[in-house]
């Protein structure tokens, strides 16, 4: 398909896995992991992407550009844990065209 | 022992509308959830957030459907376990079960329903070595009753709305209130902030931000907590205290349900789709988020119809071969336990000249 781009996303076993992931359905990133069940279910978007439970964070491993951080994001992370510079909400990144060749790792479970 | 005919573990939405369609067949039912209030995720997690796939609610905010859901099952008269989560099942010769808590509470019921959701929501620890062995000590990570910290000295940290609204509450019933949070700005309420702003210009509640407890310092039970601040430069210093309640949110975890011998398949309960929602376990019954099955959707909607199917064969199980046809409660009205009837208005029949 065209319009999928290519992640490369470590789950939390260190497992890298390198996916396809549509541009053209609304996903984000939690919902890509989610969809290859690359973390177990009920351990990520337990709270369904509203940016309130953290269950989908993720370290930007690539120097991919991605949409700002907006307050709610930031809030949350502000109460997490294992948060990192690099620490963002899957759930706030929605899958883009621009996002081609995105390189991120799953962060702990908590 | 709470006797009733369905025992529910999980207060849901799910979990309140089976008490609704149980109560059409004039059954009873008792719910046990671990949270102290009703609702689930939706009064957990968003209750302010919309909803916009219940069918009929175009819109809908998650706390008022929960609060809808109890008036619409309120004349059925549930029983409410709150605050307690649902530990052991043991199956009785007759056929029942009974339930019981981590309190000891028991439960004894010839049918039960989980509608547990994700799982019962259990605290999310902050990452500091020692925390554990002060535990009931002077950490809690539940406020249970306010009255313990009556003249006390507590630490709260956290940044959302339970850190912001628990500070205002206990800063008129401690001795001495300080909020720790790792960024100067707080996620909550506007009018929370404001009170919190409020409070800490008149100096009853002590906030130190950007900061974080690092450590707890005590003999046996909590004498302070260590405090890591990165306001201009780094520095760490102790903050002494009688309590320390870390508020960082809860999160779901299946928890005990998950060794009562239930086939479990991706942290969820896997139940017969095309009859009756029944686990391997005959008696029972997996409804809403909890359960699994091919092409199982996690929507509230789907939880409805699980919690419907799952009363009629309820109904089986309670009265065996006894006769029942679907009523239409339009038809036959809804009538309570509390002796209350709701029917429709009789029709007018009425000559017109």
């Amino acid at each position: 398909m065209e319009q999928d781009i290519t992640i490369k996303i470590t789950d939390r076993e260190g497992v890298l896995h390198t996916v396809l992931a549509p541009t053209d359905m609304a996903m984000n990133l939690m919902e890509v992991v989610r969809s290859y069940e690359l973390a177990p279910e009920g351990t990520i978007g337990v709270c369904g992407g509203m940016a309130m439970c953290a269950s989908c964070q993720c370290y930007v491993v690539s120097d991919t550009e991605l949409p700002e951080m907006q307050d709610d994001e930031e809030a949350m992370l502000s109460e997490a844990f294992y948060v990192k510079d690099n620490s963002r909400l899957g759930c706030q990144i929605q899958i883009t065209p621009e996002m081609e060749g995105l390189e991120v790792e799953l962060a702990p479970e908590s | 022992m709470i006797k009733t005919d369905i025992l529910i573990i999980g207060a849901g939405p799910t979990g309140l509308f089976a008490v609704f369609e149980a109560g059409l067949l004039k059954l009873k039912c008792h719910l046990i959830d671990a949270l102290p209030q009703i609702g689930g995720q939706c009064s957990e997690i968003y209750p302010k957030k919309p909803i916009y796939d219940i069918p009929g609610f175009p819109e809908v905010l998650a706390g008022d459907l929960t609060d809808n859901l109890m008036e619409q099952c309120k004349q059925f008269e549930p029983g409410f376990t709150l605050g307690e989560r649902a530990e052991t099942i043991e199956k009785q010769e007759d056929g029942s079960f009974i339930v019981t808590t981590n309190k000891g509470t028991k439960h004894q019921a010839p049918v039960v329903a989980i509608a547990g959701g994700l799982g019962s929501f259990e605290p999310r620890k902050p990452l500091i070595d020692n925390i554990a062995y002060f535990e009931d000590k002077g950490v809690e990570y539940f406020i249970k009753d306010p009255e313990m910290y009556r003249n006390k000295r507590v630490v709260i940290s956290g940044g959302g709305d339970s850190a912001l609204d628990w500070s205002i509450y206990l800063s008129n019933i401690a001795s001495k209130v300080t909020l720790i949070h790792r960024r100067n700005e707080f996620r909550g309420a506007l009018d929370s902030v404001d009170k919190v702003q409020e409070l800490k210009n008149q100096g009853k509640i002590d906030l130190i931000t950007p900061a974080e407890v690092i450590n707890v310092v005590g003999d046996h039970k909590v004498d302070a907590v260590v405090v890591a601040q990165s306001k201009n430069i780094e520095r760490e210093f102790e903050v002494e205290c009688d309590h320390f309640i870390p508020l960082f949110g809860l999160s779901p975890k299946l928890g005990p349900i998950a060794n009562w011998g239930l086939e479990i398949e991706k942290n969820a309960i896997v139940v017969n789709n095309a009859l009756d929602y029944q686990t391997n376990i005959p008696g029972i019954f997996a409804i809403g988020d909890v359960n699994t099955y091919p092409g199982k959707l996690k929507l509230i909607l789907c939880g409805f119809h699980e919690a419907t199917l799952m009363c009629q064969a309820a109904y089986q199980i309670i009265n065996p071969g006894k006769k029942y046809v679907l009523k239409y409660t339009t038809v036959s009205g809804v009538n309570g336990f509390d002796g209350t009837r709701k029917e429709a208005p009789k029709q007018v029949v009425k000559a017109i000249d």
